[in-house]
C-alpha cells in the first residue's frame, strides 16, 4: 500500500507534469528542428513566435468569452486556437518575406541568419509586450480537473491522490494528434516528401524540380502552427508571460539538439528527455521516500527549481561534447 | 544535325575561361563519352550543356530548340536528365522515395516508369524500402541514374558514374547504360575510366585544356596510337 502511495505521488508530481511539459517542449522543438532542416539556421525567434501566436489566441479567447461563447467544460482557448495559428502563420510569412528571404537570396552564412533571427526575436518580443503587456495572463476557463485528488482517493482508498488536470490531458491528446498528423504529412504527402528531400540534399531537390519557395513557405506554416499550439498548451497548463516564453527557447533548443537537430522524431524524444530531467531533478522526494520506508532528513531535492534552466544547459553541453549528432543522428550545428 | 549539341562553347565560372570553343554532341540512342586528363574541363563541358555554367560564346541546342539561356530546372522540364558525380541521391529517403522525387515535376501517373526503372535495376526493387544512404556505392549510382530516368528524359547526362566503384560494378553499370541508350535515350557521360568507357561509346571526345583534341567513334579513338599513348596509358 505504501509503495502504491509512493507511486501515485510520483505520478502526480513528477510523471504527469513531466509528460505535459515534455509534450509542449516537443511541439516547440519540432518547429525549431524543421526550420533548421529546411532553412538551415537556428531560429532564435521561435520562442517569441510562440508568444505571439499565444497572445492572439488569448485576445480572441477573451473576446469570445466576452461575447458569451465558450466551450463549456473545455477551455475556450481551443476555439480561439485556429485564429492564433493563422495569426502566427501570417506573422512568420511576413517576417520571412521581409527579413530571412533577403539573406537566403544573398546565400548568407548560417550565422548571419541566426543573428537576423535574434533581431526578429527582439522585435516580436517588443510587439507582444506592447500589445498584451509583460505580466502574467491566465486564460484557462472551463473545468480544471478531469479527475480530482478527492475523487481518486475515494475511488482507490489510497492516502495519496492522483489529480489529472484538464490542461495536462488536453496537452497529451493534442500533442499525439498533431505529431501523428505531422509524421503522416512528412512521410506520405508529396509536399512533405519534397520537404524531406530539400532538407536532405538541396541541390538535388532543385534538380528534381522541387520549388524551394513553396518548401520554405510550408515550413514556416508548420513551424508557426506548432509553435502556437505548443504555446497555448503551455499557457493553459501554467500561465502566459512573454518572458517565460522567451526563456523556453533554451529547453526547446536543448530538446532539438539532444534528439538530433533536423530529425523530427528526435525533437519529440529530446522534449521528453529535457522535461523529465528538469522535473525529476528539481522535485523534493522526501514524502515519496517516506512511503518507501526511508526517513530522509532533508527534502531530498537534488536541485532547487531556480536551477531548472541550468539543467537544459548542462544537457546541451554534455550532448554537444559527447554526441554532437544527438540521439537520432541529426546534423552537427 | 545532332539531337543535343553544345557548339563552340566558351566560358567558365567567372574570371578565366575554362572551355575554349568546345563542341560536343550526341544522337538519340547513342552514347557519347567525354574523356581527357584531369583539369581538361570534361565536367565543366557537361555542366555547361546542362546550364550550370554561363556561356560567353556558343550555344546549346536540344532537338530544334536553342536552350542556351534555360536554367537547369527548365532543361529538366525540356527533357534532360542529369546525374551529378557526388551527392546524387537523397540519403535519408528510401529508394522508392528517391525515384518519386525524380518524378516530382510529373503530374501524371508514373508507376509504369518506376516499373521500367525496377526492370532495369532489379536490385532497387528488392531494396526499395531501404534508405538510399545504406546502399553500396554501385547501388547508389543505380538509384541516381534511376532518379534521373523518372522524368522520362530524352537525354541522360552522367558525371563520372563509375567514380569510386569496383571494376565489376563498373562493368555492370556500363551494361545498364547501354540498355538505357538502347531505349532511344541519348546518353552523354564524363569518364575517368577512359578505356572501358570508350569501348561502349558511339562517339568519343578527348578534351585537353577545354579544347576538342580528338573526336571520333569510341573504337577509332581506342585504336588511335596518339590517343593511346597520351591518354590511355599505351
Amino acid at each position: 500500500m505504501d509503495f502504491l502511495n509512493a507511486l501515485v505521488m510520483f505520478a502526480n508530481f513528477v510523471f504527469l507534469p513531466g509528460l505535459a511539459y515534455g509534450a509542449q517542449l516537443a511541439l516547440g522543438a519540432l518547429g525549431i528542428t524543421l526550420v533548421f532542416g529546411i532553412l538551415r539556421f537556428s531560429n532564435f525567434s521561435h520562442g517569441d513566435l510562440m508568444a505571439f501566436g499565444t497572445m492572439i489566441t488569448i485576445l480572441v479567447t477573451w473576446w469570445l468569452i466576452g461575447a458569451g461563447i465558450t466551450l463549456g467544460p473545455l477551455p475556450t482557448a481551443l476555439l480561439a486556437l485556429p485564429i492564433g495559428i493563422v495569426g502566427a502563420i501570417l506573422m512568420s510569412l511576413a517576417i520571412d518575406r521581409l527579413v530571412f528571404r533577403f539573406y537566403r537570396r544573398q546565400k548568407s552564412a548560417s550565422i548571419v541568419l541566426v543573428m537576423a533571427s535574434v533581431g526578429v526575436m527582439f522585435i516580436l518580443n517588443g510587439i507582444v509586450r506592447l500589445i498584451i503587456g509583460p505580466n502574467d495572463q491566465r486564460f484557462a476557463d472551463g473545468e480544471r480537473f478531469l479527475i480530482t485528488v478527492r475523487e481518486f482517493r475515494e475511488w482507490t482508498g489510497l492516502a495519496e491522490g492522483l489529480a489529472i488536470r484538464l490542461p495536462v490531458a488536453i496537452t497529451v491528446v493534442v500533442a499525439v494528434v498533431v505529431v501523428i498528423a505531422l509524421f503522416w504529412f512528412l512521410n506520405y504527402s508529396r509536399t512533405g516528401k519534397a520537404m524531406r528531400a530539400y532538407s536532405d540534399n538541396e541541390d538535388l531537390a532543385l534538380l528534381s524540380g522541387i520549388n524551394p519557395d513553396k518548401v520554405v513557405r510550408v515550413t514556416w506554416i508548420i513551424a508557426a502552427a506548432l509553435a502556437t499550439i505548443a504555446g497555448v498548451l503551455y499557457g493553459l497548463d501554467k500561465s502566459f508571460r512573454p518572458f517565460t516564453y522567451f526563456q523556453l527557447l533554451l529547453p526547446m533548443f536543448a530538446a532539438a539538439i539532444v534528439g538530433g537537430i533536423g530529425q523530427p522524431i528526435g525533437a519529440i524524444a529530446g522534449g521528453f528527455v529535457v522535461a523529465f530531467s528538469e522535473v525529476t531533478l528539481t522535485y523534493a522526494y522526501r514524502r515519496v521516500l517516506e512511503y518507501m520506508g526511508f526517513q530522509p532528513e532533508g527534502l531530498v531535492q537534488l536541485l532547487s527549481t531556480e536551477y531548472k534552466f541550468a539543467i537544459s544547459f548542462v544537457i546541451l553541453v554534455i550532448v554537444l561534447l559527447i554526441r554532437p549528432t544527438g540521439i537520432f543522428r541529426g546534423r552537427v550545428l | 544535325m545532332s539531337f543535343l549539341i553544345g557548339e563552340n562553347m566558351t566560358g567558365g565560372y567567372g574570371g578565366a575561361d575554362i572551355l575554349h570553343s568546345c563542341t560536343i554532341a550526341v544522337e538519340k540512342g547513342e552514347i557519347a563519352v567525354i574523356v581527357g586528363p584531369n583539369g581538361a574541363g570534361k565536367s565543366t563541358a557537361m555542366k555547361a550543356m546542362f546550364g550550370m555554367l554561363g556561356l560567353r560564346e556558343g550555344q546549346v541546342r536540344l532537338g530544334e530548340t536553342d536552350i542556351t539561356t534555360l536554367s537547369p530546372q527548365d532543361r529538366v522540364k525540356a527533357g534532360m536528365g542529369f546525374v551529378p558525380q557526388t551527392s546524387n541521391v537523397f540519403v535519408t529517403m528510401s529508394v522508392q522515395e528517391n525515384l518519386e522525387m525524380g518524378a516530382y515535376i510529373r503530374t501524371d501517373d508514373f508507376s509504369d516508369t518506376m516499373a521500367q526503372v525496377f526492370d532495369l535495376f532489379p536490385i532497387l526493387k528488392e531494396k526499395r524500402k531501404q534508405p538510399a544512404g545504406e546502399l553500396s556505392g554501385g547501388q547508389r549510382q543505380q538509384v541516381a541514374v534511376g532518379r534521373a530516368l523518372m522524368t522520362q528524359p530524352s537525354v541522360l547526362m552522367l558525371d563520372e558514374p563509375t567514380a569510386g566503384v569496383s571494376p565489376i560494378v563498373m562493368d555492370e553499370l556500363f551494361d545498364r547504360i547501354l540498355d538505357v541508350a538502347a531505349t532511344g535515350i541519348a546518353v552523354m557521360m564524363v569518364e575517368q575510366n577512359a578505356r572501358q568507357a570508350l569501348a561502349i561509346a558511339d562517339r568519343g571526345y578527348v578534351l585537353v585544356q577545354g579544347r576538342n583534341r580528338f573526336t571520333d567513334t569510341g573504337e577509332a579513338l581506342l585504336a588511335n596510337p596518339e590517343v593511346r599513348a597520351s591518354f590511355l596509358g599505351g
